[in-house]
């Protein structure tokens, strides 16, 4: 994933929970960010308008890190790319 | 303490359009899960919904009324007719100012206000309905029930998400018991069938792409649904007097409030509304043989409801029935706590307890005897029917079965 893309994603997750960027990296886990349930459906929604994908229920309900959001979202946007006819 | 008893029943919900057909459907198992009829359908992450099948409104009203309800009041109206036809009780004289109308409802007239709000904001017109607002008002059922009956007493609707309808139906209740009324119609309805709130439940994650399976393994969130419930009330003296059948006693109703999460429910809180039910009823946790769950469906909802029936009921936990009627009318948020009340007074009266649909396979975090697939037959003594509201307020009523040669 590039950089610029984690970097982005960060940024957004931090405007979404109220909680400064430098806190976030790419090996956060949800806990250590004091993140639940509710704050999780906010931040896909962020994510979704963010970077124009749309986020499944049930790949949304296996994510529990940073990481994982962002390799999510980004293959989204691959798989997007791949097909750009496609909804 | 007046002992207050449920002498009618109405209900309308995907499950049925009224109380025959309703029970029909449960007792067999039957879901009213369908395709969504909204001609948005297409755009939303779940294609199903429990919504009133084959319904006319002008089978019910007059034009001039259908202009002033929305489909939620209309729900509410057709509900509480027919459980006063049922009850067949009179308001007459001084009744009239003796019965109070307690209704729950969630979020009123949604597809008045998406219509009206298409028509301001996408279309560019500059006006909306002038009917707009009393359409819209979550009181409007509980008014029109009290014009179309000439109630005068107290008419009012409580709103606390889906737990709405059990604590306007245990505020009925305490009305009744304390002599500030003598009868009362409660329940409550709902209609949340308009594609903006669709959309806004697409955004919780929590609506289930198939079916509603509540307590099963493989269970993926609730299936929405939409209707209205009432019941009538009045005094075990009044029922009595006037020969009148009766369906249970209302014996108790316990709330209580979570105050942790606005979405996450705790184990303690649903726990100490079912305890004050029990309390309130005088009712030991062995008499009750079956409990209505609130079983939405959810990961979450079905894990902590058994631990809180587990904690309340201890080793008596096990031999209590526990079904989630949801499985077959949806979840109808402002009226699920009405028309599941319908579900566990028709149990009690009938020595039926409905089952739990679509049931796949056991959860061993949902370990409760959760009557699977079909009905049985088993006469309880003692009932409760659970609702459980984000913003973490709980609602839990208890019925007693009028034990037969008392009326």
């Amino acid at each position: 994933m590039p950089d610029d893309f984690v970097q982005r994603l960060i940024q957004c997750i931090a405007k979404t929970q109220h909680i400064p960027a430098e806190n976030i990296t790419i090996d956060s886990s949800f806990e250590q960010l004091g993140i639940d349930s509710l704050d999780g459906i906010n931040i896909l929604f962020a994510l979704e308008n963010e970077f124009g994908v749309n986020i499944p229920d049930n790949a949304a309900q296996q994510v529990k890190t940073i990481r994982d959001m962002a390799q999510g979202v980004y293959q989204l946007m691959e798989a997007q790319q791949a097909q750009p006819q496609a909804q | 303490m007046r002992r207050v008893v449920v002498t009618g029943l109405g209900v309308i919900c995907a499950a049925g359009n009224n109380r025959e057909e309703f029970w029909a459907a449960l007792k067999a198992g039957r879901s009213g899960v369908r395709p969504l009829a909204c001609s948005e359908a297409s755009k939303l992450r779940f294609p199903n919904g429990a919504e009133v099948a084959g319904y006319d409104p002008l089978q019910h009203f007059e034009p001039r009324q259908v202009d002033l309800l929305d489909r939620f009041a209309q729900f509410a109206a057709v509900a509480g007719r027919e459980a006063v036809r049922d009850s067949g009780i009179e308001f007459t004289g001084r009744a009239r100012q003796r019965t109070a109308i307690v209704t729950g409802c969630c979020v009123g007239g949604q597809s008045t206000e998406d219509a009206g709000f298409i028509e301001l904001y996408q279309k560019g017109l500059p006006r909306v309905h002038p009917m707009t607002i009393p359409r819209i008002m979550s009181n409007a059922g509980a008014s029109f029930l009290s014009t179309e009956f000439g109630l005068t007493g107290p008419v009012f609707t409580v709103s606390t998400a889906c737990a709405s309808s059990n604590h306007a139906m245990g505020q009925a209740l305490w009305m009744i018991r304390s002599g500030m009324v003598d009868a009362a119609i409660t329940g409550g309805s709902e209609a949340i069938f308009s594609y903006g709130f669709l959309k806004a439940w697409e955004a919780m994650r929590v609506v289930s792409p198939d079916t509603c399976r509540p307590f099963s393994k493989d269970r993926k969130g609730l299936i929405l649904g939409e209707g209205g419930a009432m019941l009538v009330l009045e005094t075990l003296e009044a029922a009595k007097a006037r020969g009148a059948r009766i369906y249970g006693e209302f014996a108790g109703f316990g709330m209580s409030s979570d105050a942790y999460h606005i979405t996450q429910p705790t184990v303690e809180g649903p726990a100490a509304a079912i305890q004050a039910a029990l309390e309130d009823a005088g009712l030991a946790p062995e008499p009750v043989g079956y409990i209505n769950a609130h079983g939405t469906g959810t990961l979450a909802n079905d894990v902590t409801e058994t631990r809180a029936i587990r904690a309340v009921f201890g080793a008596h936990a096990s031999k209590v029935a526990v079904s989630s009627t949801k499985s077959m009318h949806g979840h109808a948020l402002g009226a699920a706590g009405a028309v599941e009340a319908v579900a566990t007074l028709m149990a009690l009266q009938d020595g039926v307890v409905p089952p739990t649909a679509n049931y796949t396979a056991p959860d061993p975090e949902c370990d409760l005897d959760v009557v699977p697939n079909a009905a049985r037959e088993c006469q309880v003594e003692a009932a409760l029917s659970n609702a459980f509201a984000f913003g973490g307020l709980n609602a839990v009523l208890a019925f007693r079965r009028e034990p037969p040669g008392r009326n």
